[in-house]
């Protein structure tokens, strides 16, 4: 089982490095572009989250872990900011809690739907963990979609 | 992330090209509200994102916040040529329900 973590600062010039690392590491199973590009949205995603609503545009650090288990692909993102206080809430699709930013509140709903499992772990006032693993044994199909 | 415009009788077209996500959003805001102020008496804006490499949910933001601000002027939206994950972002946004893909 190959692992890797990548430990960078909540910036935003850091989402384009933490997503394509996260994509040259899953190289070895393979996968087809569109997986790939799942993968790097999803991880987008996360550390956007981790940057705009964990720490809230001020300093901290982003841990991106990501494990190889056979043909499944596992990545965790994990940030000790604020914690969201209502999970339910966070997860309905279009919920933002900054309405006045642009924000789609789309964030977890694209995890959820490009990933194969998903789950969220947050402590107000500790952080939040995303994890969240895409399985490489189905290639034909996710290609079709 | 680049911001191209073209006018070409009443339409007004954006070319988007790069990556698309919370940090590259903040200049083509600024450049497309600036053309879509400067091009307000136009019929329609046409987003061409056949450039754009990588969307994440920051493009819907930003889409939807550029429509917002075409229908104050009266204009309407199109979008043209996305790639299949910025096509599967806007899909399951139901972003095309108010910007028709053309």
């Amino acid at each position: 089982m190959n692992e890797m973590q990548l430990k960078i600062k909540a910036c935003s010039e850091n989402e384009l490095f933490a997503r394509n690392t996260v994509a040259a590491f899953a190289l070895p199973l393979n996968p087809s572009l569109a997986q790939l590009s799942d993968i790097k949205t999803a991880v987008s995603e996360a550390v956007t989250n981790c940057i705009v609503h964990g720490y809230a545009g001020g300093e901290g650090w982003i841990t991106v872990a990501c494990r190889i288990e056979g043909e499944k692909f596992v990545i965790t993102v994990s940030d000790e900011g604020k914690g969201i206080a209502d999970l339910q809430e966070a997860l309905t699709p279009f919920y933002t809690s900054l309405p006045g930013q642009e924000r789609s509140g789309m964030g977890f709903t694209i995890m959820q739907t490009f990933m194969t499992t998903f789950s969220v772990d947050s402590v107000p006032g500790k952080g939040t963990t995303v994890t969240m693993s895409k399985d490489f044994g189905e290639k034909a199909e996710s290609d079709a979609g | 992330m680049n911001l191209r415009e073209n006018r070409s009788g009443e339409s007004l077209y954006f070319y988007l090209t790069g990556e698309l996500d919370e940090h590259s959003v903040a200049t083509v805001r600024e450049k497309a509200d600036r053309l879509i102020d400067e091009n307000a008496g136009l019929s329609r804006a046409i987003f061409n994102l056949a450039g754009v490499k990588f969307m994440d949910s920051t493009g819907i933001g930003f889409l939807m916040g550029r429509y917002k601000k075409l229908k104050k002027y009266g204009m309407e939206m199109y979008l043209e040529n996305p790639n299949a994950n910025a096509d599967k972002i806007l899909a399951l946004s139901g972003v095309y329900s108010l910007v028709p893909k053309i």
